[in-house]
């Protein structure tokens, strides 16, 4: 047998700042030319086992380390970040923020210009690349032009140019793309897999998405141990995902709810090539006909919340939108979808007055909203940003919660009730003295939230509230919002996460190239294919899973399922 | 949308077709003359050439109004200032005294002090067009690697010219941060006081800083991980080979320094003496 490409020995690491170690005990080898996916929930440590390939881990997040792991037959705290970086070649999560050349085919050309390669060579290795990456015709386009799957090949494209490099590491690749980008992005790494053999680690927590890939192996850690190392087929075919939180395909999670039991030769991996019993299709047939589905509550005509008459927008004289008019109904929760950059957070901050409109009316209430000032907006509609460090400025929460009230004037002892009611209801009131910096993300997220909702709006807009959560991150937010919208709050997520849209929500609004392309619930845009192809979602498995098992009505048996399964998460809490 | 700050344009012209590294180095020239000269007739010639490059360049005046307007607003004060602390300055050098008529206490008006001044302003207006020439017509990627090519270390280089890239980012973060810190009531208008307006300021400066501090982080491991760093030089893929135009201006430039020193010094003083 030749020589693995990685072999993690007894590997033990603890950060210096921690008491615990991160990782326990790994023992793990990958040979060349594998396809490998390591799953696991946040804190799971497994983008700290990342860390250790591509030698962040020790060379620049230090830590104490025990055992040994072994590249290409080297141990790796004896080299240098240079040399593994050779080796492994890293695409970062964040795409954004990783490149470094301003055109396609300079950020390529990085790794190259820093090993001295000369122009002429470099010029024809690009090429090359581009082609791989299917860029070729965009190598002289700017960066941040591009679309997030494009850029996302050029990420891929800057670290396989260095020819040493036969690893391969991706890092969250689906985190910030919508459903059919990433369902493109695992596609490309498929085919550049069976171009180059060269080895494959993929890190994700959103395993339906990946499974797509169709990987060798499949890895699963729980809090800093494997605790799986098998087939996707044998995994599925396992009850380990239920143990920790980690979403099941939504297909196998059906299956399970009918009754039936998934062996792996039945081939779960994929919706496509599943096989289905006579005894399973019975099985699902009788679970969509008997289950108990709540009466859908028709919300009563009303006068509209907020009202939108023909908003257009336009940015540099590009149309960002244009004609979009809908209503929203107090206490709705609504989800607003499409493709990356197809004008969602636009549009939001359009109705919060941090973008003026150039055509058309906002109503609130029935009263003209357009022409009021961003703070008179705010006391109305509160948006909450993805990333909740962008408003932090005080040190303690409760000065943080209590700003937007203290610079509306408001008195002490209004102050103190308000504030301290918030923070019940965000269950925030033991921490109200914390330092921010002390908490972990998700209550962040609450603290940005608890901040616009001291104002008292009836109205919460969010942009990706679950963006790069694991399931029970997910899971307790959402939950949490769903709070708030009983005690009468309507809210507006901005989402391409089509698990919100259909778990949570009881409308969508579409919006694609400016266009508000539909506005009806979440399982009928789910399964028209109209739809689905133009503003880049991916028709639910479950839909498949449907006509597979022979299902006259797939949508009540898709609501069916999401009724019955937000009864079983409610359990877990 | 903010102030478009000073950035490459976008033409086809001969100059944006010469290396920046040639760009780079006619400009050190052209401010070596403008500093080293006091001769009048030198600087003269030079402005005029620089009028004509910079019609050359195809560069609207429009486009850099902005930015010329700073300059002449602090040449302005510059010279202004120049007067109110030496005002006797040029009779010091040219050792004659004309005077044209007093003002206040020892506050005259000489023509020798006013010979001297419009000198000063003339070595400034030579500098700007060749300095902004090179900004506008330098695409940024080749930015870096005309410092590199000149000596300057390719670590500061890359400092350099990611700091100018990331202006636009930070500048879109800060009008996100703005909006929703005015949201709740963070209000910099200049309605508001100073001291509450510096107050609110750091309301939305803190946040800007921790994001960008974030920014930093993402973007150096990004560095390292594609082994930026690792040997003593660097190539750059965007660097333009020195063409036959190229190094004619190079020559041209060099002869044009050498014959500029030659007048300057010849009568064994670098201020050209009308008097």
């Amino acid at each position: 047998m030749t020589t693995p490409i990685i072999a993690f020995n007894h590997f033990s690491f603890k950060y210096y700042s921690q008491v615990e170690p991160t990782l326990t005990n790994i023992n793990l080898t990958i040979a060349k030319g594998e396809k490998v996916l390591i799953l696991g929930p946040s804190g799971s440590g497994k983008s700290t086992l990342a860390h250790c390939l591509n030698g962040l881990i020790p060379f620049s997040y230090t830590g104490e380390i025990t055992g040994t792991l072994h590249i290409n037959g080297q141990q790796t705290d004896q080299l240098d970040l240079f040399s593994l970086s050779k080796m492994v070649g890293t695409v970062l999560q964040d795409t954004d923020g990783q490149f470094i050349g301003l055109s396609v085919a300079e950020d390529i050309a990085f790794a190259l210009e820093n090993e001295n390669v000369n122009q002429e060579k470099m010029e024809l290795r690009v090429a090359e690349i581009a082609k791989l990456v299917e860029m070729e015709p965009y190598q002289d386009s700017a960066i941040h032009a591009l679309s997030g799957g494009q850029k996302q090949r050029v990420s891929i494209g800057g670290v396989m140019v260095a020819e040493e490099v036969d690893l391969l590491l991706f890092d969250e690749p689906l985190a910030s793309l919508d459903p059919a980008t990433g369902h493109y992005a695992m596609q490309l790494i498929a085919d550049i897999h069976s171009q180059t053999n060269k080895t494959m680690i993929v890190i994700e927590h959103r395993l339906e998405d990946a499974l797509q890939l169709q990987f060798d192996r499949i890895i699963v850690m729980n809090e800093g141990e494997i605790i799986s190392d098998s087939t996707p087929n044998q995994l599925l075919a396992s009850n380990k995902l239920e143990q920790i939180y980690i979403r099941e395909p939504l297909y196998t999670k059906a299956l399970k709810y009918a009754g039936s039991n998934i062996e792996a030769n039945q081939q779960p991996e994929q919706i496509e090539h599943l096989v289905l019993s006579e005894q399973d299709k019975r099985n699902l047939q009788y679970w969509s006909s008997h289950s108990s589905v709540e009466p859908v509550t028709i919300v009563e005509p009303r006068n509209p919340l907020l009202e939108l008459r023909d908003v257009s927008f336009y940015y540099q004289e590009k149309q960002i939108f244009s004609q979009v008019s809908f209503s929203i109904y107090q206490g709705e929760l609504i989800s607003l979808v499409g493709r990356n950059g197809a004008g969602k957070s636009t549009l939001a901050k359009a109705i919060c007055g941090f973008e003026p409109i150039d055509h058309g009316e906002i109503l609130f209430n029935g009263t003209r909203f357009d022409n009021q000032s961003i703070s008179e907006r705010a006391n109305h509609v509160g948006f909450v940003l993805q990333n909740p460090n962008q408003m932090f400025s005080k040190h303690k929460i409760y000065d943080e919660i209590a700003l937007g009230l203290v610079l509306r004037q408001v008195s002490e002892q209004e102050i103190r009730t308000r504030v301290e009611d918030v923070l019940h209801i965000c269950g925030l009131y033991p921490f109200r003295n914390w330092p921010i910096s002390a908490l972990s993300y998700g209550q962040k997220k609450r603290v940005s939230i608890a901040a616009i909702l001291v104002l008292n709006p009836r109205l919460l807009i969010l942009d990706e509230p679950t963006a790069g959560q694991d399931l029970r991150h997910y899971t307790e937010i959402m939950d949490f919002l769903c709070t708030l919208n009983e005690q009468g709050i309507t809210i507006i997520l901005i989402t391409h996460d089509m698990h919100v849209m259909l778990e949570y929500t009881t409308r969508s609004l579409v919006l694609t190239d400016g266009q508000l392309i539909a506005d009806q619930s979440p399982v009928d845009v789910l399964t028209n294919d109209t739809i689905i192809e133009r503003a880049q979602l991916r028709r639910t498995s479950l839909f498949d899973l449907a006509i597979k098992a022979g299902i006259e009505a797939p949508a009540h048996f898709i609501k069916n399922f999401i009724t019955h399964d937000r009864e079983v998460r409610r359990t877990w809490q | 949308m903010a102030v478009t700050m000073l950035g490459y344009i976008e033409q086809n012209s001969v100059i944006h077709r010469l290396s920046g590294f040639t760009k780079l180095v006619v400009f050190l020239i052209w401010s070596s003359i403008a500093m080293l000269s006091y001769d009048t007739r030198i600087l003269i010639a030079l402005f005029v050439v620089s009028i004509f490059i910079f019609k050359l360049s195809k560069i609207r005046f429009a486009e850099i109004k902005f930015v010329v307007l700073f300059i002449m607003g602090f040449l302005a004060l510059n010279t202004l200032a120049i007067y109110l602390f030496a005002p006797e300055e040029g009779v010091r050098i040219y050792g004659t005294r004309h005077l044209l008529f007093e003002l206040n206490g020892r506050y005259t008006v000489t023509l020798e002090q006013l010979f001297y001044q419009l000198n000063i302003i003339l070595k400034y207006i030579v500098v700007t067009p060749a300095a902004l020439l090179f900004i506008v017509t330098t695409h940024p990627s080749e930015f870096a690697a005309s410092l590199n090519r000149v000596g300057v270390h390719y670590k500061i280089a890359f400092a350099v010219s990611l700091a100018l890239r990331y202006i636009p980012d930070i500048q879109r973060d800060f009008h996100m941060i703005s909006k929703v810190q005015q949201a709740r009531g963070v209000n910099i208008s200049p309605a508001e006081k100073l001291g509450k307006r510096l107050k609110h300021a750091s309301s939305i400066i803190i946040p800007l800083i921790f994001s960008s501090l974030e920014r930093i982080d993402v973007v150096s491991n990004a560095m390292e991980l594609r082994s930026f760093g690792k040997h003593k030089s660097r190539t750059w893929y965007s660097a333009k080979p020195l063409m036959q135009l190229d190094w004619t201006v190079l020559i041209v430039s060099l002869l044009l320094f050498a014959l500029a020193m030659i007048i300057t010094f010849y009568d064994g003083s670098r201020f050209y003496n009308p008097f």
